[in-house]
């Protein structure tokens, strides 16, 4: 990264303490909604897919099944509407990119929890 | 290029350029060369790089040689010679017009170079097709091909200008300027912002 990306990006966008979680984990992500006027915190709990990008345009994927249906979530590391992040378990996977949990359902698509 | 959040909290993409410092160079007035006009350089270059013409003209503005030259025409004219300009003209929400050198791409086909569809389908018998040109004109009549058919060639290098680029945040102090979207180019090409 260029030496001028660093420097607006040590002006512009506040830093932020997120604990560090990778894919596999299983995470609850505090975003905040701004509906008309009023400004609410939302939970959205799910599994880590994958962690993107570097620095500051760095995102990470959250998926979670609601009602039956897959949800998928993409967010922004240094998001000013990540309000906080939750770890909740370590996963035990094998790979960083967990595209394979979409094609699965159920008992098969659980992801085994790491004993720390 | 990167992002940086809005306010509201918006992600939004922003190009990082570093607009100055611009020395002012030359002064041409209506009296001495029949139009008036600013000349103004940018980036440092070494003196046992110049030859002894670019190290005098320099001189003239007390500065090393540059670079870059550029001539504006009727423009600040209440400038002299040796002056700098900076990020400090431009204003944060103004609309500017940036114009640059595209990624040069080598030879292209029709399809990335002009936008054709290609010819036929993917399948049914046909094959090498999908990226065809397709007829280029008639036979015994004209019995030539047009001037201007748009056809394979080298793609890129064109001098384009991005009009309407909203200017989101402006760094005095580093001369840096950041303009909504990209610019053409690539990293650490030279461009050109007009008002």
């Amino acid at each position: 990264m260029s030496a001028a990306v660093t420097y607006i990006h040590e002006q512009l966008t506040a830093k932020k303490q997120h604990p560090k979680f990778k894919a596999g984990d299983n995470v609850t992500v505090n975003y905040k909604i701004i509906e008309g006027g009023k400004e609410r915190i939302q939970g959205f709990r799910g599994d880590v897919l994958k962690i993107q990008g570097t620095g500051a345009t760095s995102t990470f994927t959250v998926r979670k099944i609601s009602d039956g249906v897959g949800v998928e979530r993409v967010f922004p590391f240094l998001s000013p509407n990540v309000d906080s992040i939750l770890l909740n378990k370590v996963g035990k996977v094998r790979r960083a990119k967990l595209f394979y949990l979409r094609e699965r359902s159920g008992k098969s698509a659980r992801i085994k929890e790491k004993r720390m | 290029m990167t992002s940086i959040f809005t306010p509201d909290g918006k992600q939004t993409s922003v190009t990082i350029i570093e607009a100055g410092p611009c020395v002012v160079t030359q002064v041409k007035t209506k009296e001495t060369d029949g139009y008036s006009a600013l000349q103004l350089a940018f980036g440092d270059k070494k003196e046992k790089h110049s030859v002894k013409a670019e190290i005098n003209h320099f001189s003239k503005a007390s500065t090393a040689p540059k670079k870059f030259v550029k001539e504006f025409r009727d423009y600040f004219q209440d400038k002299t010679i040796g002056e700098t300009i900076g990020v400090e003209i431009f204003a944060e929400g103004e609309k500017v017009d940036v114009v640059g050198t595209t990624k040069g791409k080598g030879f292209q086909g029709v399809v990335k170079r002009h936008g054709f569809s290609g010819v036929g389908e993917a399948s049914h018998g046909q094959h090498d097709r999908s990226r065809a040109p397709g007829s280029i004109g008639g036979s015994s009549y004209p019995a030539r091909v047009f001037k201007g058919m748009r056809m394979g060639g080298r793609m890129g290098c064109d001098r384009v200008k991005l009009q309407g680029l909203k200017v989101v945040k402006i760094f005095p102090e580093k001369n840096y300027i950041l303009v909504s979207g990209s610019v053409p180019g690539h990293i650490g090409s030279i461009v050109l912002i007009q008002k």
